[in-house]
């Protein structure tokens, strides 16, 4: 059907030492994002989503514990931790930071800070990395020259720019965008949203898009998974998720976020996220979903196939059509 | 607050109304710069900037960064002066009025702020933030009564049964929980204008509609609201009438509907076809702007638009367009600044 | 109708980072070995201090014994050039050290605060005046000051431990100043503001309680200075002839010749003692500050990195 994924994810489990335990903030992921292709994760506070790229990145702090495969063209990258790891760092997967716009070292121009990671990864150096870091800066928009400039002269859409040209220094295979476009505004945020359609597209680039931000997903990604409390609550085609939401907690997300023209009811998801620094009995969902039911309190769904390339974890899709909403 | 609340028509003034106002800031300069006596710059946050509110009336002020929307709500608050311009609350001008004279305003016109996570004094409990305006004003003349006007505004709020959170911390309370503190907080005086400043931006999706129904229904109830929002989407849904402000200026005004079904400024439209959609099947080609919003200290000449106006012609680089209402309306209160509408 | 907010079994995980100040000074002193041990040594000289006209074993204006006499089991310390027992005059001494040091760094606080909050919270020229006098005083050479006011107002404890107090409050002054404008910033001050809160609430109930941590922090390591502030004084033999100090002792035995009759036990010990005091109000007040400034904390430099577990397997796989 279609070729192999650049990068699978296989039961990624994330823990993290808290003051009397442990957070156990992702439970048993599993992605496969394939070449040129743009992927969304999605959710809100606390479900997981930047811990899980970060882990892909092995950029975790030493509280955290990690298990689980993360197969980068075939090869398991966390085989070893960090030992592992770093030979593939920013070379062939590489990240855009939340906030990275402000994350620029003030007192170095961004040109140098674009030839750092090049230098570091011994891609190039000096005049050749100084040449390739101009070429990057008009990659992303900017006129290769104004590398010489600082940080401080750059507007928060060009440094976010900047950012995205320090990712791609190294010419990863894989790009991970953490909240790209989130303190941006609309227009600023439709720029960014438009080059990074324009990397994917012209330079094959795979991309996993984080964002809580579903109208975003919509416009960008062809495919997105959803998490909550750790896990991928559901995941399919942008279009499905939207028309044919199998998982309540998609539906009533997209339920939650007014549409420009659209006048069906907005409505908020009563409640809050379950803690997890303790096991959740049965559905973690199940406290705030509209549609729970006897068997959801006790028992744990399981991601299931529900539809042409659609996985959703929820007892509805088991019980038969009649009942479902 | 007589002699100028009737007007000509004899018809009751809106509760809120601004005219021309300007705000503006100087921009500090370096000590070559005074001495070698360099023009002193500012940053012209509001550019005469007029509209009106009514009781039971949601008017979202849109925009992107550096419009000066923040500016206005801050203006009008009174908390920072205008440099030009009038502020008529209940028909009464306001804009000049000394500090000690606006205290017992601050109970009729009320503000909430955008970061829940820093709205909340963390040393305070929950029912010492929303008691202390009653405090400062005098109200309630025993903690007993003054606990009563609390749990009302806290249940007003949202926040069932009230017992359950008076004696929290917030670092106790989720974000959607502080924001409705610090709407309780703001209502427990019973206010009659409210200005909300990005109330939802920094709480999470699932959370937002509450608080923005919660401020619904408190506009059914009579409130008049003011809320500032970069997010079109959130105001075409939950606003009667939106004013969509670029450079300190309103550029395009009328109900909301009108405005995001029918806009008639190229940056309303530009910003309309930008805006992401739900439905991954919507097909609208986005009119990406080229740049960024220019630096406010620097307004170009004529209309401020025209350097990325996709529209622009040689007349908009003299003219400096104002707010009318152009044929093209559907609605006798939709107005737009642009020769061109 | 509103939705209902519930908060179901508990109130939602508490935040990390940013959290509450109240019951911050317990946990530090409490919670830090580094507090814990400074604290108990500050808590036995003060102990000592009050105790001292009942623990001492000797009369300190009596001689007892041959000056400079060597330590014995009677007279753990010797005696000093006066024939007077050592371990007394020390025990003694901790009063008037322990005593103008707090009290010094008591009077550094109250101006150095006050100055502070004044010139952080209304800024303008109020600021530009008090930081003007603030710098003046930052100018003043202590020494020479405290030589002037000896000979002006008169050597005693009073005026020693206004002196202290006004050499330095500076430091505080500048250090509360910062704090205040940074928290005047914050949303909930800005809030109160536009409810119409004076100046003096704001300043009182939402200003001073988020400042007061570190200015309690910042006391207690001038404590630590007005100690040895004093010490110097008197071993300058400006301080007040009518009581004994750490200080003084060591300007007697200096002047008494001490080195030369080799009686290191008339020298060491005072030294020693203010070496400890100053040392523990230091543990503690860096403690605290540490606490205060997440900026120290550079965990995230670690060379460590995450830890690997084993695959978890599932149970049934689609």
């Amino acid at each position: 059907m279609t070729a192999e994924p650049v990068l699978k994810v296989e039961d990624l489990h994330v823990w993290f030492d808290i003051d009397g335990g442990e957070l156990h903030a992702v439970q048993g992921l599993d992605l496969d994002l394939r070449p040129g292709e743009r992927l969304g994760l999605v959710g809100e506070s606390g479900c997981g989503k930047t811990t899980t790229i970060l882990a892909l990145m092995g950029l975790l702090p030493p509280s955290a514990s990690v298990s689980g495969r993360v197969l980068l063209d075939g090869e398991d990258v966390l085989a070893k931790g960090e030992e592992t790891v770093s030979p593939h760092r920013w070379r062939d997967i590489a990240m855009v930071f939340q906030g990275a716009m402000n994350a620029f070292n003030p007192v170095k121009t961004v040109g140098s800070q674009i030839v750092e990671p090049m230098e570091l990864h011994g891609i190039a150096s000096g005049r050749a990395a100084r040449a390739q870091a101009a070429e990057l800066l008009d990659l992303v928009g900017i006129t290769g020259s104004r590398g010489d400039r600082y940080p401080h002269e750059f507007s928060g859409g060009m440094r976010q720019r900047a950012a995205i040209a320090m990712a791609l220094a190294c010419s990863p295979k894989v790009l991970l965008a953490d909240e790209p476009t989130t303190a941006l505004d609309v227009m600023v945020q439709a720029q960014i949203l438009e080059l990074l359609v324009r990397l994917t597209d012209e330079l094959g680039l795979s991309m996993v898009l984080v964002t809580h931000d579903l109208p975003v997903v919509a416009q960008v990604c062809g495919r997105a998974s959803v998490m909550y409390a750790g896990k991928v609550a559901e995941s399919g085609p942008m279009e499905t998720l939207f028309h044919r939401p199998r998982h309540p907690y998609t539906r009533m997300l997209f339920q939650a976020t007014p549409d420009l023209y659209g006048d069906d009811e907005v409505k908020s998801i009563p409640g809050v996220p379950p803690r997890l620094d303790r096991p959740v009995p049965g559905c973690a969902f199940q406290p705030r979903c509209d549609s729970a039911f006897a068997r959801c309190v006790d028992q744990e769904p399981r991601l299931r196939s529900v539809g042409e390339a659609q996985i959703a974890a929820c007892h509805l899709n088991d019980v038969p059509a009649a009942v479902l909403p | 607050m007589s002699a100028e609340a009737v007007t000509a028509g004899g018809a009751d003034p809106p509760l809120l109304e601004v005219e021309g106002l300007v705000t503006r800031y100087p921009i500090a300069r370096s000590l070559a710069g005074t001495l070698m006596r360099r023009e002193q710059l500012h940053v012209h946050a509001v550019e005469g900037v007029s509209f009106s509110v009514e009781p039971g009336e949601m008017l979202a002020l849109v925009g992107e960064s550096g419009c000066g929307k923040t500016t206005t709500a801050q203006t009008v608050m009174r908390m920072v002066d205008s440099d030009e311009g009038r502020i008529r609350f209940r028909g009464r001008d306001i804009s000049r009025l000394s500090h000690r004279q606006l205290r017992p305003l601050r109970r009729e016109m009320q503000i909430i702020y955008q970061d829940p996570y820093e709205s909340l004094d963390p040393r305070y409990r929950v029912r010492d933030t929303v008691a202390e305006p009653l405090r400062i004003h005098g109200i309630g003349s025993s903690r007993a009564e003054r606990d009563e006007l609390v749990e009302q505004a806290l249940v007003q709020a949202g926040l069932r049964p009230p017992e359950l959170y008076l004696d929290r911390f917030p670092h106790e309370l989720s974000g959607g929980q502080r924001q409705r503190v610090a709407i309780a907080a703001a209502m427990v005086l019973g206010p009659q204008l409210l200005l909300a400043d990005e109330p939802v931006s920094m709480l999470d999706v699932s959370v937002r509609a509450g608080i923005l129904r919660l401020l619904d229904e408190l506009r059914r109830k009579g409130l008049a609201i003011v809320m500032i929002t970069h997010d079109l989407s959130t105001a075409a849904h939950f606003a009667d009438r939106i004013a969509v402000m670029y450079l300190g200026r309103i550029v395009e005004e009328g109900p909301a509907k009108d405005v995001v079904r029918n806009p008639l400024h190229p940056y309303t439209k530009a910003l309309i076809s930008v805006v992401p959609k739900r439905d991954p099947r919507d097909s609208t080609r986005p009119q990406i702007l080229t740049g960024e919003t220019p630096n406010p200290v620097f307004i170009p000449q004529g209309c401020r638009f025209h350097p990325r106006c996709p529209i622009a012609q040689e007349s908009c680089r003299s003219v400096d367009p104002e707010l009318r209402r152009p044929a093209s309306a559907t609605d006798p209160t939709h107005r737009v600044a642009c020769i061109l509408a | 109708m509103s939705e209902l907010i519930q908060i179901a079994d508990a109130p939602p995980p508490a935040e990390t980072g940013g959290g509450r100040r109240a019951g911050f000074i317990r946990e530090v002193m409490f919670g830090q070995k580094v507090a814990i041990v400074g604290n108990s040594i500050l808590l036995f000289f003060v102990v000592l201090a009050v105790a001292a006209p009942w623990i001492e074993p000797y009369s300190t204006t009596k001689q007892v014994g041959a000056v400079y006499a060597a330590p014995t089991a009677k007279h753990l310390l010797g005696l000093d050039d006066g024939g007077i027992d050592m371990l007394s005059e020390v025990i003694d001494g901790a009063r008037v050290s322990m005593i103008v040091g707090f009290a010094a760094a008591a009077v550094a606080m109250l101006i150095g605060g006050g100055v502070g909050l004044l010139s952080g919270y209304f800024g303008g020229k109020t600021d530009v005046l008090l930081m003007r006098i603030t710098d003046y005083f930052l100018v003043i050479p202590d020494v020479p000051l405290m030589i002037v006011a000896a000979a002006v107002f008169g050597r005693s404890l009073i005026n020693i431990i206004v002196i202290i107090g006004v050499i330095y409050w500076t430091s505080t002054a500048r250090l509360i100043r910062a704090q205040v404008k940074s928290v005047r910033e914050r949303v909930y001050v800005k809030r109160a503001r536009a409810l119409g809160a004076g100046h003096w609430r704001l300043l009182a109930s939402h200003i001073t309680p988020q400042v007061a941590p570190l200015l309690v922090a910042n006391t207690v390591l001038t404590i630590a200075t007005a100690v040895f502030a004093e010490t110097y004084i008197s071993f300058l033999g400006l301080g007040d002839p009518s009581t004994i100090s750490w200080g003084r002792l060591i300007q007697n035995s200096l002047t008494g010749g001490a080195i030369f009759h080799k009686a290191w036990w008339a020298i060491i010990p005072p030294g020693l003692c203010v070496t400890i005091v100053i040392l523990a109000a230091t543990m503690v007040g860096q403690a605290m500050e540490d606490a205060l400034n997440p900026r120290l904390r550079v965990g995230h430099l670690s060379v460590r990195r995450f830890r690997l577990r084993p695959l978890q397997g599932r149970l049934d796989s689609e």
